[in-house]
């Protein structure tokens, strides 16, 4: 009689306490973004920080998604109030710089922060090689299913959104993706220009 | 009272609770003009308002800790109920607004997740635990019915 009471005692409380552990071992704050493998949400954003020269664009010009196709786009949501967006902010800069010669794209987002912070802020960590644009009542990184900063999406030559990667980038990862994103947007180009 | 502002009050009351199936109900029963009154862009802005609200209660607040974005102060939540009243005003539908959100987000931005799959748990588990519970209370009480302990 007790052994049968234990075993079903048992059999009602193993799986629950098993589905409380299994949900110990998940991140509440993880968030799988349903983009990768989508189109890029369309986007057409002035720029405010104009970046340095080979990769300046004049302040106030408009950034659209669709002047970038043929591109691998790195996009970068952060701000000046944002800490982990110090620890990327000089691989970012840099890497950028290496790939000035190649068909690659590097933006800045600025997410709910003012230009003139965004502005101070760039210049107090020496300034930042690639532009970055501004995001009026957050409408971009809403598209983007943003949750924090920084965050950063690496969009391929036609258009998709390939990769997301939720806080600061390690200068190996992100060369890592944009040679990836590269070759096969090169094979892409290859196999369309056998087709035609 | 006529009977457009009757349907119109309802809406806003069943709306404003979050009463979702109470709304579905409410716009089959209605025919032809008076169904358009409710579901036809809204016109005035308490029903503009109305309708965001329980749109935004559906929705989760990324920024904050179980909260939506109805409910939230954040800067993110305001921007984001302001893409609902904008969709809203534009005449899309409450779950063409959701399903905005959920392309972006996944389906971890809605508060009640859709009952299938792995989510049915959610479901079904509350009614088995409640079933189970009172079926064991049935079977002990009727136990000390029958056998009641001695008197002291």
């Amino acid at each position: 009689m007790n052994w049968k009471r234990a075993a079903m005692a048992a059999t009602i409380a193993i799986p629950v306490v098993w589905l409380f552990a299994w949900g110990l071992t998940k991140d509440p704050k993880e968030i799988p973004s349903p983009l990768p493998g989508r189109d890029a949400p369309a986007f057409s954003l002035p720029v405010f920080a104009p970046g340095r020269p080979p990769l300046a664009r004049a302040a106030g010009d408009t950034v659209r998604l669709a002047q970038l196709h043929g591109r691998v786009v790195v996009l970068n949501f952060w701000a000046s109030w944002c800490l982990a967006c110090r620890d990327e902010h000089t691989t970012l800069s840099e890497v950028a710089l290496e790939y000035a010669n190649r068909p690659v794209a590097f933006y800045g987002v600025l997410y709910n922060d003012q230009a003139s912070a965004g502005t101070r802020w760039i210049s107090d960590m020496g300034g930042q090689s690639y532009p970055s644009v501004l995001d009026p009542g957050a409408r971009t990184a809403i598209d983007y299913g943003l949750y924090g900063v920084p965050e950063t999406f690496f969009l391929d030559v036609s258009g998709r959104v390939a990769y997301k990667q939720t806080g600061p980038l390690s200068a190996k990862l992100l060369r890592h993706l944009v040679d990836s994103l590269l070759a096969s947007g090169k094979a892409v180009g290859a196999a369309a220009g056998s087709g035609s | 009272m006529n009977f457009r502002v009757t349907v119109r009050f309802v809406a806003i009351v069943g709306l404003s609770a979050g009463v979702a199936p109470g709304a579905e109900a409410l716009e089959m029963a209605l025919p032809g003009r008076q169904r358009e009154a409710v579901l036809a862009p809204p016109r005035s802005d308490s029903v503009l308002e109305a309708r965001t609200s329980a749109v935004a209660s559906e929705l989760r607040c990324p920024v904050c800790q179980g909260l939506s974005i109805q409910d939230s102060p954040s800067e993110l939540s305001q921007q984001m109920r302001d893409v609902v009243k904008e969709q809203l005003r534009a005449g899309r539908r409450p779950d063409e607004v959701l399903a905005f959100f959920v392309a972006r987000y996944g389906e971890w931005i809605l508060l009640r997740p859709a009952p299938k799959g792995f989510n049915l748990l959610v479901y079904v588990l509350p009614v088995l635990v409640v079933v189970g519970g009172a079926g064991m209370l049935a079977g002990v009480l009727r136990r000390w019915t029958r056998h009641p302990p001695a008197a002291q």
